[in-house]
């Protein structure tokens, strides 16, 4: 199970190598701040607001909190 | 390709080239732009497609269609099976490869041009309208301009929110999905089999589309909400190893279905958004390819119109003329599927066991859901005026 992000930073992050470039992402983002192209995608960090919205979207689990993200 | 067109398509799939081709018919400029390197391809779909929408637009042709569908199959979280025969072919399972590229052909006969591997990354603005687009080609950064834009890309659309329109999927309406092409499997190629059910596939459900006795597109689509706890693949790989633990897998894909009502706004100015961009998707079934042609034609004939006239605020009628033909429908579609993805397991159990007393002779949808939603009186009346009108 996922554990919630704290907020103010960048703590989402997307691993690009395991990524099938689907979108389904982009489409729950309400910031539009995932930039997909067909086969590359990337967080605009200055817009990601970490609602973790894409993260639960996500349907291979490629999206994740990163570490420092994380709370215990 | 030129710097300026009529009206510029950003996206190939059937729902764009749909639109191009309708308005390329009535002698306008169109250029539809795609950000993949083919049209048709990775396909992201499970391509089943009723048989009378598709035969409005295409004549039925066994290169693109791998199975014919006269029998749906319901599979309750108990596992017991109902089946429902329409005796007549109801629908297609696609080789959306193939269909992409002959949709894209008809366009491109008709007079539109198709440009591959052309990222469209921001629109072209003169004062609040929208007058083209900006792309990445060929490593370089160009800018098209066009009286008319319409958005037909898919799921991750951004065309629309550039325009100032809210495009995002609420979360609990995006349906995360996973799907594999399986073989080594055995299925009845004429039958679309339905699995439902909190641990098979909770907020959507589970699919065996067969391609033949031995093929089938295996999936699942779960609530983005229910993400939170497990994800698709991890509920894929569960069913798989239940239900087809020999299969070997060919392909492999995520997606991700917009599964609510369209969007309020569609038209803004010298913008129109088309297809999953719209969310026109079907929400009950989550089927996008005939409601995203259907919209195709709509919008394109509108905005061929528009440029004819030299009357670009005639775009706005789409909106009504898409509301009628099918938005009001899907309304209804998303009270059911709402409805629908309210019920517990003992629920489902219970449904299909009503179900099953129905004799096969008199067993329809409509029947079913009238069933599913016996205790739902307002619902009731919603299907009535799909289903038995």
């Amino acid at each position: 199970m996922y554990r919630m992000a704290k907020k103010g930073k960048l703590l989402i992050e997307i691993l690009p190598d395991k990524c099938d470039f689907c979108g389904c992402c982009v489409g729950v983002c309400p910031e539009d701040a995932i930039e997909l192209k067909e086969a590359s995608i990337r967080i605009i960090d200055s817009f990601c607001t970490n609602c973790s919205k894409c993260v639960w979207a996500c349907p291979i689990e490629v999206i994740k909190f990163n570490k420092e993200g994380v709370e215990a | 390709m030129k710097n300026e067109y009529d009206i510029i398509v950003v996206g190939a799939g059937p729902a764009g080239t749909t639109a191009a081709r309708f308005a390329a018919e009535q002698g306008v400029s169109v250029l539809v732009l795609e950000k993949d390197r083919d049209v048709g391809y990775p396909v992201r779909c499970a391509e089943a497609i009723n048989k009378r929408t598709a035969d409005e637009f295409i004549k039925p042709n066994d290169k693109w269609i791998s199975s014919h569908i006269s029998k749906f199959s319901f599979i309750s979280p108990n596992n017991s099976e109902v089946l429902i025969d329409f005796n007549s072919v109801q629908g297609y399972i696609l080789e959306r490869k193939i269909f992409d590229y002959e949709l894209a052909k008809i366009a491109s006969n008709a007079g539109a041009e198709i440009i591959t591997k052309a990222y469209v990354n921001g629109l072209l603005l003169e004062g609040q309208k929208v007058s083209g687009v900006t792309a990445e080609y060929r490593g370089q950064q160009i800018n098209i301009k066009s009286k008319i834009v319409i958005g037909a890309d898919g799921t991750e659309s951004r065309v629309g929110r550039w325009a100032g329109i809210k495009t995002h999927v609420h979360l609990k309406n995006m349906e995360s999905c996973f799907q594999v092409t399986a073989s080594n499997i055995s299925v009845e190629p004429d039958t679309l089999y339905f699995y439902f059910g909190k641990n098979v596939s909770p907020g959507g459900y589970f699919w065996v589309f067969p391609k033949s006795c031995t093929t089938a597109n295996i999936g699942l689509g779960i609530s983005g909400l229910e993400g939170k706890e497990k994800s698709a693949l991890a509920y894929l790989n569960d069913n798989l190893a239940r239900l087809f633990p020999h299969a070997s897998i060919l392909t492999q894909v995520a997606g991700g279905v917009p599964c609510s009502i369209t969007l309020e706004k569609i038209t803004s100015n010298g913008i129109m958004l088309l297809g999953d961009a719209a969310r026109q998707v079907n929400p009950l079934s989550g089927g996008g390819i005939a409601s995203g042609m259907i919209g195709g034609r709509i919008a394109g004939i509108i905005a061929a119109e528009a440029i004819r006239k030299n009357k670009l605020d005639h775009i706005f009628t789409y909106e009504k003329a898409w509301y009628n033909e099918r938005g009001k429908m899907h309304e209804v579609f998303n009270r059911l599927k709402e409805g629908i993805y309210s019920f517990t397991d003992e629920d489902f159990n219970k449904i299909m066991e009503k179900f099953q007393k129905v004799p096969l002779s008199k067993r329809t949808i409509g029947k079913l859901f009238r069933i599913a939603l016996a205790n739902k009186p307002s619902l009731l009346i919603d299907i009535s005026k799909v289903f038995l009108v």
